[in-house]
């Protein structure tokens, strides 16, 4: 299989990635970069966890090729806070108990961040409805969404 | 004492790595040198596998192996937590849409999926069973070889079968409610999909998955491997969800094999398609008939229940077993009459799924005793009311008497919707309950090591797969030690580290595990007033330990303060030794009582569009008898998370099977779980905490109740607005719709 050399940006430090012609960016980000925050569950654009910011926007990361990213801007799960210094929003994933298993909340909290920084105080509606293609099973939806709104809630302060 | 840590909503341990992907779950794991494989499956369910032809993937550079059950030992072993009835590969045939023929090694990912799309197959397809009807068909291919089964039930696809009852023959009852309830195949859909790893460890082997059962997990490779348990090593990561789906072996021992054969780490993940086909919940049809008396009083019950297995026995017969031995729920019933079968088929096998069978169960009582209420003119809650057993009451002859006053519970969820108060037309209102046998054998044992600086470190072997595990024994370990739980670590998954526990299933983890931890802690007291005495040259009966605290005739001293001084220039730590156990009783039918009983009580509220069928959930209460909850919000947050999961079972979710036994929807496309789109308009959690269960402080079990009686709330509910009643899940808009046009008088059209 051959392979295309891509340079981007990821999480503000630049990359060159040979990847082939049928790798995603969600493969590339998880095996060639070893940046696994960002998950892998349905791999057809339906369940949001691999959902990553590309030049600014959320996508699912397993619909995109890496081979089209040359230039672009990604912004994953690691690029958004640590485990000592979290984001607004990370901080009040964990105060409105929105957390059970985690898995899908890497990609809820991409989704969620995508949203905050194009709507800063949206209502419950839209919250609800930007974040409907991210799939929870443990089912925290209604503590997910408080989270988003105690976060976009801070943003005034 | 500190009581501020039991009973506290402190933040989810381990919920930094989460937020922040940081946490490994077993799919970001990277083992040095390893190989990937990939399963080879058929389209079909069943069919003869007459050649697997490899030789164009085999010649690719970079495939290692493809294996076949040639390649495996003969004959094929085979394993199972009820019956050793799972090949480790099948051989000859397949029995379940997607079980695979071939293993395919190779260096990356996409090259062990191009090659496996090089492997031929050549098959005959064979006609299959994929309903209960064609399984008690007798005219139906057999699902099991004969050869392998025992007893009478061989030449059937009857896995067991089962009749109890108590009580006279019924007399003479009021009314006799008579209807068959469907309760279809639906997937666990854990957001992590399964991933296996294995390597070769000198002269042992060591596996990674995200299984809710480490130990058993142990025991199935030692045992096919000829391996000392000493010698086998898994990591169980935290599930990423597990609802039952990560309980039991899977292709873990596939993978052991084939890393000892090449000598090298080999890693599989499935895909979510392959994760829908590798276990599913259990399928039931029940027949009940049930006579009341004029007051709503149960006159006796006849349940006649098919559930239908896989195509490998995995767990299902216990989930079969357990939850219709409450067949007559929470009720006074005084006599009864079950039949019970569990049937095998060539479907992905069944397993356990959140709630081990109980939605199912209660899906047919209590939209039964729906329909007697509406028959004999009583309210719905109040037939329930009049049935229930009080606390203490023995309501299932010989059984644990009730362990709750689950009055509170029901009523408090009625109230919360305002149940007896008008509602407009196309509204209704519906309200429901469920029953689990919780826990019954079983043993938990727990080390905590007090350090010097008074911070702890708890092995424990129980998982975490949301249910939130290690924050509850990190409080309990905090509470009896009197340290703050961000000073606590909870070690978990690995069984080269931790003690054993049997599993991580049927809400026991608080209960048993829980205990062995606070039992662990109380031998650290043991330990401490002994210490204590030495150091100060004091009598034992001189010195307590309360509050976290070490009291001395004269003063109080921290724990902390205590270890350095009894420990100068030598340096130690403290151990403590924990355990619970729930002995086996051979005389109890399900080999020992429940420690517990898990009850919970669902009401809603909905509106129905009747040109559509369409449903709107306007409010949605659960209320859960937990007894006490160590952390309210985790237990809320379980609780919601199980009501919203049943109302995926409840209006969206059941897998679907072509003629040739292929799911149809396979994965998430077509295959929908609920979003945020789907949730009621309110929904609220209520705990009723009377102090009553088994476990430290008080606590029962929790998570699972929030499902175990949304589906009948909600189509009572339904009935309600609309006078269409549905026995067959899920209730599709098609599915109202059609009903509601049953119930319109063909005069009005
Ligand atoms: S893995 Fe990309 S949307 Fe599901
Ligand atoms: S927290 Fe488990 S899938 Fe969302």
């Amino acid at each position: 299989m051959s392979s295309h050399r891509v340079t981007l940006d990821i999480n503000g430090e630049p990359h060159s990635l040979d990847v082939t012609a049928t790798q995603t960016l969600l493969d590339a980000l998880r095996w060639q970069l070893d940046l696994t925050g960002t998950k892998k569950c349905c791999a057809e654009g339906e369940c949001g966890a691999c959902t990553v910011l590309l030049d600014g926007l959320a996508v699912n990361s397993c619909l995109v090729l890496a081979t089209e990213l040359h230039g672009a801007s990604v912004t994953t799960i690691e690029g958004i806070g640590t485990p000592s210094s979290l984001s607004r929003l990370q901080d009040a994933f964990l105060a409105e108990g929105a957390v059970q298993c985690g898995f899908c909340i890497p990609g809820m909290v991409m989704a969620a961040h995508a949203l905050l920084a194009d709507q800063p105080h949206p209502d419950a509606a839209t919250i609800r409805d930007r974040l409907s293609g991210n799939l929870c099973r443990c089912a925290g939806y209604p503590r997910i969404l408080r989270a988003v709104q105690l976060a976009s809630s801070q943003a005034d302060e | 004492m500190n009581s501020e840590i039991v009973g506290a909503s402190v933040r989810r341990v381990g919920g930094q790595e989460r937020v922040t992907g940081r946490y490994r779950f077993v799919g970001d794991l990277r083992l040095e040198g390893m190989l990937h494989v990939k399963l080879v499956g058929l389209d079909c369910a069943h069919a003869r596998v007459d050649a697997v032809q490899a030789d164009a993937a085999r010649s690719l550079p970079g495939v290692h192996a493809v294996v076949t059950e040639n390649d495996l030992p003969r004959p094929m072993p085979r394993f199972g937590p009820v019956h050793h009835d799972r090949p480790i590969l099948t051989t000859g045939y397949t029995t379940y849409h997607g079980e695979p023929v071939a293993a395919v090694v190779a260096e990356t990912e996409e090259l062990a999926a191009h090659a496996a799309q090089l492997v031929r197959v050549d098959y005959t397809e064979l006609p299959s069973v994929t309903t209960v009807a064609a399984a008690l068909d007798p005219t139906s291919p057999l699902v099991q070889d004969p050869d392998r089964r025992s007893g009478a039930l061989a030449f059937t696809n009857v896995l067991s079968e089962s009749r109890f009852g108590w009580g006279d023959e019924p007399g003479a009852a009021e009314l006799v409610v008579d209807e068959a309830y469907v309760f279809p195949m639906v997937t666990h859909f854990a957001i992590e999909p399964h991933t296996f790893l294995a390597a070769p460890d000198h002269d042992g082997v060591q596996v990674w998955s995200a299984v809710q059962h480490p130990f058993a997990l142990q025991q199935v490779l030692a045992e096919l491997l000829g391996l000392p348990l000493a010698k086998v090593r898994v990591h169980a990561p935290d599930p990423g969800g597990a609802f039952g789906g990560k309980q039991h072996a899977k292709f873990e021992p596939l993978l052991a094999l084939i890393a000892q054969r090449l000598s090298r780490p080999v890693r599989l993940e499935l895909s979510l398609e392959e994760t829908f086909q590798a276990v599913r919940r259990t399928m039931f049809e029940i027949r009940l008939r049930s006579g009341f008396f004029r007051d709503g009083r149960f006159a006796f019950q006849d349940a006649e229940c098919n559930a239908l297995l896989g195509a490998y026995a995995d767990i299902g017969p216990r989930v079969v077993s357990k939850s219709t031995y409450l067949m007559c729920g929470p009720y006074r019933v005084p006599s009864a009459r079950i039949h019970v079968r569990a049937l095998l088929s060539h479907t992905p096998p069944a397993t356990a799924f959140r709630g081990f069978g109980t939605p199912q169960v209660v899906w047919a009582l209590e939209s039964q005793l729906d329909e007697a209420a509406r028959r004999l003119g009583i309210d719905r809650l109040e037939i329930r009311l009049r049935n229930l057993a009080g606390p203490g009451e023995e309501f299932m002859r010989g059984g644990k008497p009730a362990d709750g006053d689950w009055g509170i519970s029901l009523r408090r969820a009625a109230e919360e919707v305002r149940w007896s108060e008008p509602l407009p037309s196309g509204r209704g209102r519906g309200v429901a309950v469920g029953i689990k046998a919780s826990a019954t054998t079983g043993a938990s044992y727990a080390i905590v090591r007090l350090h010097v600086d008074g911070s702890a470190t708890v092995l424990s072997g129980t998982s975490d797969m949301g249910q939130g595990a290690r924050t509850v024994l990190a409080q309990i370990a905090g509470q009896e030690l009197g340290v703050d739980v961000l000073r606590v670590r909870v070690v978990m998954g690995d069984t080269a580290l931790v003690p054993f526990d049997l599993q991580t299933s049927a809400s026991r983890s608080t209960v048993f595990m829980g205990s062995a931890v606070r039992a662990a802690c109380q031998d650290i007291h043991r330990q401490l007033v002994e210490m204590a005495a030495a150091t100060f040259q004091l009598s034992a009966d001189q010195v307590s330990v309360t509050g976290g605290l070490v009291q001395l005739p004269s003063r109080k001293l921290s724990f902390a303060e205590l270890l350095a001084e009894a420990f100068a220039g030598v340096g130690g730590e403290v151990i403590g030794i924990g355990s619970r156990r729930g002995e086996h009783v051979g005389t109890h039918p399900l080999g020992g009582p429940p420690a517990f009983y898990e009850f919970s009580a669902t009401a809603c509220e909905v509106a129905v569009d009747d040109e559509t069928g369409e449903l709107t959930i306007l409010k949605h209460i659960s209320v859960a008898d937990v007894g006490r909850a160590i952390n309210p919000a985790q237990v809320e947050s379980q609780d919601e998370g199980a009501a919203i999961m049943g109302l995926g079972h409840t209006l969206m979710e059941h897998l679907l099977f072509d003629k040739r036994g292929a799911v149809r929807n396979l994965g998430a496309l077509d295959y929908r779980i609920p979003t945020t789109k789907d949730l009621p308009l309110a929904l609220q959690s209520l705990l009723t905490e009377n102090g009553d269960g088994p476990g430290p402080y008080g606590a029962k079990g929790a998570g699972e109740g929030g499902l175990f009686a949304v589906a009948p709330a909600v189509a009572s509910a339904v009935a309600e607005a609309t006078g269409a009643v549905v026995r067959d899940l899920p209730l599709t808009p098609e599915r109202i719709w059609r009903a509601l046009q049953d119930t319109k008088d063909p005069s009005d059209a």
